[in-house]
């Protein structure tokens, strides 16, 4: 009683302070600008009338302007005043979850037939990761994971919030621009047994440059024999080369080669849904009743996160995708957003070329999907955006999205502006 | 673990790992969540006359989940305007909504945001909130221990290891009186170490839907200033409790008003009906704007491994009616409308229990406060209500009055009553 009452009869009570008047918080640093999201901060800040966004990866049309699917639309309509808000299950959308892992594997596949994936909706490819890597930290303490040089940003920062070690390997071949298959293969081959890798399914972020079919094979074959566990983010199925199968290739050899892998999807640009935070995570297992297992152990994973995933977004996918008519619509305009990708990358490159740039630039044509690694320097890079308004990571990285008939040639012709007197650069491009 | 695979061999029929066993055979199934579990046991019962009363969702008189016709209005405004485009949002999520969430907490003239003093971030609901509130307080605070009341929502627990924090706990309920152990309460926080993180429900407490007074909010925080301890507020029900948002807010603006920190997460589930849109905000209120800056920018980087950035759909829908006077004002008459529903209940209930002669005092159910009424029954009570007359809850005693209406009070009365009876 007696605290009680103290309480309640301080006079001076409304006039308590704090103990400390310097709060807590004067420890904490400014963080750092997210090097991706940051460009496209300062892009909007800059007033210049010819300045180019190609930093982030969201698609843009050839006017430049952020692109509403129409099959998007369309399920908007269908779903407008509908749903009924309620929670979805920590896993989930079922229905969508179902959709999407077809989408992945195949419609036919025996990994569906047999019931042995386990898979639950996640916060987009994000999401997806950061719910695998939880996973794989719970259940696998001891393993570590492999990711390729370069990756996404992100992904490094999502395995370490989950404290799972992270190591390389070796992926991109700067002189020339394409992939150090060789350096990959022994990193693979000299990988201890078991460890668990990150690969990317199609159209590599940041550098575009993905395996061929028989380089994928004999990476199959080489985690067969090494026992590795292949993770695969994939967030670009149907934006690379038009078409969702042959997109998810490496994910298919993989299945046939019989691995259990994971795979993380992302309808953020296929379906240019990104804000909507729509994805799937998928575990194949060994039966049936170990995939009920896996997925309520992801579940668990995802209750203390935020305890079950957004509904608008799922149904608009699942509305597309059970939808024939719809998926059909679907496929057409992911093959426009991809074309119209691979022509642009063959203006740029016609465009340097026509300017007689000394350097190559076939790596500009043979890269795949939303990003071109364009072999630029920092300072290049810095040049480009503080003289010509054109923003891009300092690592060189353009995304191709943000180029349109419009700014192609102003973009040619700063590129070459900036590379064409780099000593290093000749020397490196002379092949 | 060495390679099985014969090179000349076809490794076609040997899954990754060698010796045909997966990488996580080892694993087992987890337990079905307590809360969210029992609707999946309601599911599956066929009983004509079964009853939810586990999940806290609002049901209307005639049992059904609502959709609030501003939700509808406001998502009519959006779906015509085509110049909202998909795209990422920021991370730390729409401006406009993080603006107008930190208002509907502290209040429309609050010094704290005039002085540009707090920190917003958009987050999934309650929980999203309280796990990146977790793991910002894990990463930049000196005190990683939470202090967490008993009893609390399940879920509170593991946000709070997984985002890493360690928890411990401090006496609330009192069994004796259905009411607050205010004096235990005190008490423990006393004993608590400086800077220590105390969780605290703004109102409608989870589970038992017992709240302090006024003066007793006063007490508290006197003594979480006094000790130096970090008020970390978990406000779901804002406006949903006693049918008015600033009665609602009470504790959070005592305590901001005192001029000190403190963490609040805020859900829009139930008192917007948004629960599968996962709409919340954290906001960490600050000593000075440029420390609010510098915590916005570390907030970041708690979302960005987690998510990247959080979803539109709920929160351009809050901020369509928060922002618009009409729809503003029409939200207040229909989260009145469910306060009101769910206070008839409770006294519905209590009348029809003191109409029973059953054996016991309750009038906690309608001095209870919220979408919850901790009955004060025990598992085999409640085990016994759900073989014997199909009403779902969860095991702790605890009924969502969100899931009754006038024609299931009696059938409700009827169970309670046998419970105590035979049980009792």
């Amino acid at each position: 009683m007696a605290m009680a009452m103290a309480m309640s009869r301080s006079n001076a009570g409304r006039g308590i302070r704090l103990m400390s008047t310097s709060g807590w918080w004067k420890a904490v640093e400014p963080a750092p600008k997210d090097p991706i999201l940051g460009v496209t901060e300062a892009f909007l800040a800059d007033t210049d009338p010819n300045k180019v966004n190609v930093g982030v990866g969201a698609y843009r049309d050839d006017q430049g302007k952020p692109v509403v699917l129409q099959s998007v639309r369309e399920a908007e309509r269908r779903i407008l005043g509908k749903e009924n808000m309620e929670y979805l299950p920590m896993g989930g959308s079922v229905k969508m979850v179902e959709e999407s892992i077809k989408l992945a594997y195949g419609e036919n596949a025996d990994v569906l037939k047999d019931k042995r994936v386990a898979a639950v909706q996640a916060l987009s490819g994000t999401g997806a990761c950061r719910l695998f890597a939880e996973f794989q930290k719970r259940f696998r303490p001891e393993s570590q994971i492999y990711i390729p040089v370069p990756t996404w940003a992100n992904h490094h920062n999502i395995w370490r919030d989950a404290n799972v070690p992270q190591r390389t390997f070796h992926y991109y071949h700067p002189e020339t621009r394409g992939l150090d298959f060789a350096s990959l293969m022994d990193d693979v081959k000299n990988a201890p047994n078991g460890s668990f890798f990150l690969l990317h399914a199609c159209a590599h972020n940041p550098t575009g440059v993905d395996p061929t079919e028989e380089q994928w094979k004999e990476i199959s074959y080489q985690f067969k024999v090494k026992n590795h566990y292949p993770f695969f983010d994939m967030a670009y199925q149907g934006f690379a080369s038009g078409d969702t199968d042959r997109d998810a290739k490496a994910i298919r050899i993989f299945l046939e080669d019989g691995h259990q892998i994971a795979c993380a999807q992302s309808f953020a640009k296929n379906m240019g849904l990104y804000g909507q935070r729509v994805g799937c995570l998928s575990v194949i297992c060994d039966d049936a009743k170990q995939a009920v297992a896996v997925k309520s152990q992801l579940q668990q994973i995802a209750r203390p996160m935020y305890s079950n995933p957004p509904v608008h977004g799922a149904l608009l996918v699942y509305s597309i995708l059970s939808d024939p008519d719809l998926k059909a619509l679907w496929h057409k305009e992911v093959k426009v957003m991809a074309d119209r990708i691979i022509g642009m990358r063959e203006a740029l490159r016609g465009n340097l070329e026509n300017l007689g740039s000394p350097l190559s630039w076939n790596h500009v044509t043979d890269q795949i999907g939303m990003f071109c690694y364009s072999g630029m320097t920092p300072e290049q890079v810095d040049r480009l955006t503080s003289e010509f308004h054109i923003y891009l990571t300092r690592n060189g990285r353009i995304s191709m999205a943000g180029v349109t008939t419009g700014n192609v040639e102003y973009l040619a012709n700063a590129i070459h502006e900036v590379t064409k007197s780099s000593e290093k650069e000749l020397k490196a491009g002379a092949v | 673990m060495e390679g099985q695979a014969d090179r000349d061999g076809d490794l076609r029929f040997q899954p990754t790992a060698g010796s045909a066993v997966s990488a996580f055979q080892h694993l087992e199934q987890a337990p079905e969540d307590p809360i969210l579990g029992v609707t999946v046991a309601y599911n599956k019962d066929p009983s004509p006359v079964k009853l939810n009363l586990g999940v806290g969702a609002y049901r209307t008189e005639e049992g059904k989940p609502l959709v609030l016709d501003v939700v509808r209005q406001a998502e009519e405004l959006l779906i015509q305007d085509r110049s909202r485009y998909k795209e990422y949002i920021p991370i730390a999520g729409l401006v406009e909504f993080n603006k107008l969430s930190a208002k509907l907490i502290l209040g429309d003239g609050s010094p704290a945001i005039g002085e540009k003093r707090v920190a917003t971030a958009q987050c999934l609901s309650g929980t999203g909130s309280l796990r990146v509130g977790a793991e910002f307080l894990s990463k930049h605070y000196s005190q990683h221990i939470i202090y967490i009341p008993v009893p609390t929502w399940g879920n509170h627990p593991k946000i709070f290891n997984l985002g890493g924090l360690s928890v411990k706990t401090y006496r609330y309920y009192d069994p004796r009186t259905s009411g607050l152990d205010y004096e235990g309460m005190l008490e423990d926080l006393h004993a608590a170490p400086p800077g220590a993180i105390v969780l605290l429900h703004a109102c409608a407490h989870n589970p038992t839907g017992v709240d302090p007074t006024q003066d007793q909010w006063e007490g508290i925080r006197q003594l979480i200033r006094l000790k130096g301890l970090l008020p970390f507020f978990d406000s779901a029900y804002q406006g949903f409790a006693s049918g008015s948002l600033d009665a609602d807010a009470y504790s959070v603006r005592l305590f901001v008003g005192d001029g000190g920190e403190c963490l609040i997460a805020q859900s829009f589930a139930k008192n917007m009906g948004l629960y599968g849109e996962r709409v919340g905000a954290l906001s960490i209120v600050c000593r000075s704007a440029t420390v609010a800056t510098r915590v916005e920018s570390q907030l970041k980087l708690v979302i960005r491994p987690m998510y990247s950035s959080p979803p539109i759909h709920g929160a351009s829908i809050v901020a369509t009616i928060l922002s618009d006077r009409n729809l503003y004002y029409n939200w207040t008459v229909e989260l009145k409308n469910m306060a009101d529903r769910i206070i008839s209940m409770r006294h519905q209930l209590y009348d029809a229990l003191k109409a029973r002669g059953t054996p016991g005092d309750w009038s906690h159910i309608i001095k209870q406060i919220g979408m919850f009424t901790f009955t004060g029954l025990n598992k085999d009570q409640v085990s016994f209500m759900t073989a014997e007359y199909h009403i779902y809850l969860t095991s702790d005693g605890r009924i969502s009055m969100a899931g009754l209406s006038s024609k299931t009070v009696p059938h409700l009365a009827d169970a309670i009553h046998a419970a105590v009876l035979r049980l009792g």
